[in-house]
């Protein structure tokens, strides 16, 4: 059994980890990424659609394109990728983490590393999780699954399509499917409002005549052998309306009912996991519960772009880097996810830095008020025109609001939207 | 006239209303952003979209295990059968059921580079379809 | 046997877990044995959707036929796992009073299992129980213990019996419907819908749920075989209720209840419900059983949790009487019933096949021991089960352990490849061989790297790919 040794490891080499791992490069320290598929670029390489880089690049780019202008910068640096080779295991051994990794041309690696960053991302919430009762023919696939069918191997699942869930996944396949000669029935929405992107209910839906159920819960799924049909049961102030439920006849079904960060094997290092982001706590420097291990992108929460992905997983490289040298926070402040506040993508801020901050809101509305407390005392107040859960907000505080925080003991720091 | 529209040029997702004045010319309001403005005015008159698809490939694509880890038999299941591509600009939104059809039929010849021209001037609009990722 | 003959001794109709475990006993001797199964595999039918459980021997009264093969049958797991490699673990069973009320008929299960002869079975108290199954409710007032009660992955059972068999000189003919049957002189004409045609001596109806039809086929006894619904709910394994022991509620008078099993392979299932449905092909799940399972399964243990529900499923049992009818029929000739296997068919079904045997024999089928009979299977090495160092050494010698297909399970592409080769190319065959597709992501990472292999070792084209045979295509169209 081999082993290899590195200042630094990065497990997942799609955007978050070719981001992070070309911040670690960048200060000198020798890095591995390992990637379990059979090159760079992660599920943006089944995203072809445009739409990526906006941020980032200042222009729209495909899913392959971002990715293929990060994999060129990483290879042009020392940074080590390990493609087609999948971790099983992460273990602290002392001061290393060791990573046990398989795959067809090396066997078993053991790669030890000083550090180590999460970015292995998250996979699609399936029928299953979200208990869709009915048959259990073929047809049924998550939007994820159908997307690389048909965009990187070229074959059509079905032809009458019904997409449950309207998350911007769901809207891009409803969009796709409907270019390779399918008919999209509907789109069947539980909440009250889209989970996606306007935009995309305009290019995706709109654009098509497919025809958005907003309220609406998939209450069976019908077929013997093959999907024939869904059930969808209107929702009235909250109650499902039996009475209204109606069929649709279908051959597929395409779930796009959201995304779960992929922490299992998180777990096999003690890393701890936060149950609301179903990521892991983070401190102010994205380093989770162990220390010497770092997350960042879509493993430790879901983000709405790449290109705040990419954003934190650079913060995620860098913080792993400073720890690396030496360098520790003075004091943290603890962060708490107040009010209508689903939640913060970190538990603590840095008084003494800039400290850029993601968090999700419980609420839709309209002219709304975002609110940042210390100890009880506004710091910050900032006014949104709209604010709803799936849409990310991004935040960065200072040592100008966060400073009164280093003479208190247990400061806390509180978050809220009105 | 007014029309309420939805910006789909960045996923900002501005709220537009476009009206047209006694003079006839078109105000646009709701806009974040100069983009918003021009959208409303394509959308109304002229509505454009930037298409994706994929294209068949000439062969089956070299897999890519050039990295730490050696070659295998195995690593084909992996490699991509599509070569991804997009027009190089906006394209006129009636003709690109007949866009797709012209590109669901052509055959990219391996390798490609990502920026290649896989369809130049296509349909005679000037506008050109691009691959977006490198196959060997 | 005769290469390309169709001409059998015994055809056994049904490759279920009675069809397969008498294949199995039968394929020790020297005998040409046909198993037909109307599926395009074996296992598809009662027998891949069940609680999985190996019963601790208390709940039937042994005056029943079904009990004394339920003793039976259990005992004779530990050697047939040792010889088919399938997974089987003696963890134990507990039955959990949650009332008062409760701990009489718990008393009378006790009686009844010290009746029966099982070893080990113990009356808890509250304290006992706790301590034996910590994860359960602190309502839970006492219950039994049977420690012999175990779990096993039923469809790998099946399998390798079945494969077991075959290399033994069993025949397995798969998509094979039986739609008409006649004599000619001493043996019977075996006709299926697609136009094949067999002969054998001696026919077993072990067809389950269709075991009514088969016999009206042959002019047997006419009864009506009812199906009974059972709803499963399937956990992640990183739950954190997963139990030590299989954890059963009092039973009722239908049903031994919704148990909390802890699944062989690490998973967690809860279930099933118990409901007569009039469509032996209803393999539907219902929103108000699947609450009742729920409710049941935190009755008993409370940290049972729908978030980490990875998916439902729904199995039919195939209800005749109280008890099995396993007889020669006194209507049609050299014809055997073997009818009315529910639970606890699965751990009685080793002690069938040993029966239907015998039953054969005294029906004056001639048994000679094979002098070369093998009673094992080629163990398929299972990446998740190794060590590091012996999948570094398998993968040296074969490359293709060292791609990992299903990330949740750990299914490498080789082991992927074995089940193809051993005939199981539907996604749910594999899936049942391998476990690719069965775990939290549900066949959404890897289900397209399961369809370009099925494709490369078997040479089908994209559009005969089926996720269980005919009718169940995965995919409609290229571009």
């Amino acid at each position: 059994m081999k082993e290899m040794r590195f200042d630094s490891a990065v497990i997942g080499g799609g955007a978050a980890g070719m981001a992070a791992a070309l911040e670690l490069a960048a200060r000198g320290l020798s890095c591995a990424v390992i990637e379990r598929e059979g090159h760079l670029g992660g599920i943006l390489m089944q995203c072809v659609h445009n739409g990526f880089g906006l941020i980032e690049f200042n222009e729209e780019l495909s899913g392959p394109e971002f990715a293929e202008r990060f994999e060129e910068k990483v290879r042009k640096t020392a940074i080590t990728p390990f493609v087609g080779t999948t971790v099983i295991e992460i273990e602290n051994e002392g001061a290393e983490k060791v990573l046990s990794c398989v795959s067809a041309g090396l066997g078993v690696v053991r790669i030890r590393a000083k550090a180590v960053v999460l970015a292995m991302g998250c996979r699609e919430r399936n029928r299953g999780n979200i208990r869709i009762p009915g048959s259990r023919p073929a047809g049924v696939y998550t939007a994820g699954l159908a997307q690389r069918l048909v965009n990187i191997e070229g074959y059509v699942p079905g032809k009458d399509v019904v997409i449950i869930g309207s998350g911007d996944i769901g809207l891009i396949m409803a969009r796709r499917m409907s270019w390779v000669g399918c008919k999209v029935h509907a789109v069947v929405e539980i909440l009250p409002y889209p989970s996606g992107l306007t935009r995309n209910i305009v290019q995706c839906l709109n654009d098509f005549g497919i025809p958005l159920y907003l309220s609406h819960l998939t209450t069976n799924i019908y077929g013997k052998d093959r999907v024939e049909g869904v059930e969808i049961t209107p929702i009235e102030n909250g109650a499902l309306m039996t009475e209204k439920a109606f069929k649709i006849p279908c051959d597929t079904v395409l779930l796009s009912v959201g995304l779960v960060p992929e922490n299992e094997l998180s777990k096999t290092a003690g890393v701890e996991i936060n149950p609301m982001t179903n990521g892991p706590i983070v401190d102010s420097s994205l380093m989770t519960s162990v220390p010497g291990i770092f997350a960042c992108g879509n493993v430790l929460h879901v983000h709405d772009l790449v290109d705040f992905v990419v954003e934190e997983a650079r913060r995620a490289g860098a913080f792993a880097a400073e720890w690396l040298s030496g360098k520790r926070p003075a004091k943290e402040v603890r962060v708490k996810a107040g009010p209508n506040v689903r939640y913060v993508n970190q538990s603590r801020v840095d008084p003494s830095r800039d400290n850029k901050l993601y968090l999700r809101t419980l609420i839709v509305k309209n002219d709304a008020l975002l609110e940042v407390k210390l100890n009880n005392k506004v710091v910050r107040q900032a006014k949104k025109s709209h604010v709803q859960p799936s849409e990310m907000i991004s935040l960065t505080l200072g040592p100008a609001e966060l400073e009164a925080a280093l003479q208190v003991p247990d400061s806390v720091l509180e978050i809220s939207i009105q | 006239m007014r029309q309420e529209l939805i910006c789909i040029t960045c996923p900002m997702g501005c709220r537009l209303v476009a009206e047209r004045t006694g003079e006839g010319e078109l105000v646009v309001s709701g806009n974040r952003c100069p983009r918003g403005a021009a959208y409303a005015r394509e959308e109304l008159f002229a509505p454009k979209r930037t298409v994706t698809a994929t294209c068949r490939v000439s062969r089956p694509c070299a897999g890519d295990r050039s990295c730490a880890a050696a070659e295998t038999a195995s690593q084909a299941l992996d490699a991509p059968r599509r070569v991804p591509v997009r027009t190089s600009a906006a394209f006129p939104k009636d003709r690109v059921p007949e866009l797709l059809a012209r590109l669901y039929e052509l055959e990219v010849e391996l390798p490609v580079e990502r920026g290649a021209v896989v369809l130049a001037d296509a349909l005679g609009t000037g506008i050109d379809v691009l691959a977006t990722r490198s196959l060997k | 046997m005769k290469p390309g003959s169709d001409s059998y001794d015994v055809a056994i109709i049904g490759a279920g877990v009675s069809g397969a475990n008498i294949a199995r006993r039968l394929s020790a001797y020297e005998l040409d044995v046909a198993l037909i199964e109307k599926e395009v595999d074996v296992s598809f039918g009662t027998s891949k959707a069940n609680s999985g459980i190996v019963h601790g021997g208390f709940h039937h009264n042994k005056k029943y036929l079904k009990a004394r093969l339920e003793l039976q049958g259990a005992m004779m797991f530990d050697r047939l796992k040792a010889e088919l490699d399938f997974p089987f673990e003696r963890c134990g069973i507990v039955v959990a009073a949650m009332h008062e009320d409760e701990m009489r008929p718990i008393e009378q299960l006790y009686m009844q299992g010290v009746e029966n002869g099982v070893i080990g079975i113990e009356m808890c108290s509250r304290e006992r129980m706790l301590e034996l199954e910590p994860k359960l409710s602190a309502d839970c007032v006492g219950g039994l213990y049977a420690p012999g009660g175990g779990i096993v992955e039923p469809y790998r059972f099946v399998f390798s019996l079945v494969e077991n068999a075959t290399k033994n000189g069993v025949r397995l003919l798969t998509s094979f419907k039986v739609d008409t049957a006649s004599r000619e002189g001493e043996r019977w004409v075996i006709r299926s819908t697609d136009g094949r045609s067999i002969r054998a001596r001696y026919v077993v109806n072990a067809a389950g749920l269709y075991a009514d039809e088969v016999s009206r086929i042959f002019g047997g006894e006419e009864f009506a075989i009812k199906a009974r619904k059972g709803e499963y709910y399937l956990l992640d394994r990183m739950t954190k209720c997963k139990p030590e022991r299989v954890v059963f509620p009092v039973p009722t008078s239908v049903s031994k209840g919704m148990l909390v099993i802890p699944t062989v392979e690490g998973t967690v299932l809860i279930g099933p419900t118990a409901t007569v449905v009039p469509d032996k092909t209803d393999l539907a799940t219902t929103r108000a059983e699947l609450e009742t399972i729920l409710k049941s399964a935190r009755n008993m243990i409370p940290s049972v949790s729908e978030t980490d529900v990875i998916t439902s499923f729904a199995g039919l049992r195939p209800c005749l009487e109280e008890d099995f009818y396993i007889e020669p029929s006194r209507k049609a000739p050299a014809f055997i019933q073997v009818a009315g296997i529910q639970s606890p068919g699965l751990t009685a079904s080793p002690a069938i096949g040993e029966y239907v045997k015998d039953l054969l024999k005294k029906e004056g089928l001639k048994l000679v021991e094979k002098a070369d009979w093998d009673p094992f299977v080629r163990k398929v090495p299972r990446a998740k089960d190794l060590s590091p160092f012996e999948l570094d050494e398998l993968v040296r010698k074969d490359p293709s352990y060292g791609e990992i297909v299903c990330r949740c399970e750990r299914v490498t592409e080789a082991e992927i490849v074995e089940a193809i080769r051993r005939g199981h190319t539907t996604l749910d065959g594999i899936k049942y061989f391998t476990r690719a597709q069965m775990g939290r992501c549900q066949g959404g990472f890897c289900t397209y790297k399961i369809l370009k292999i099925i494709m490369r070792e078997t040479g089908m084209s994209w559009d005969e790919i089926t996720k269980r045979g005919s009718g169940s295509s995965v995919l409609r169209g290229e571009l």
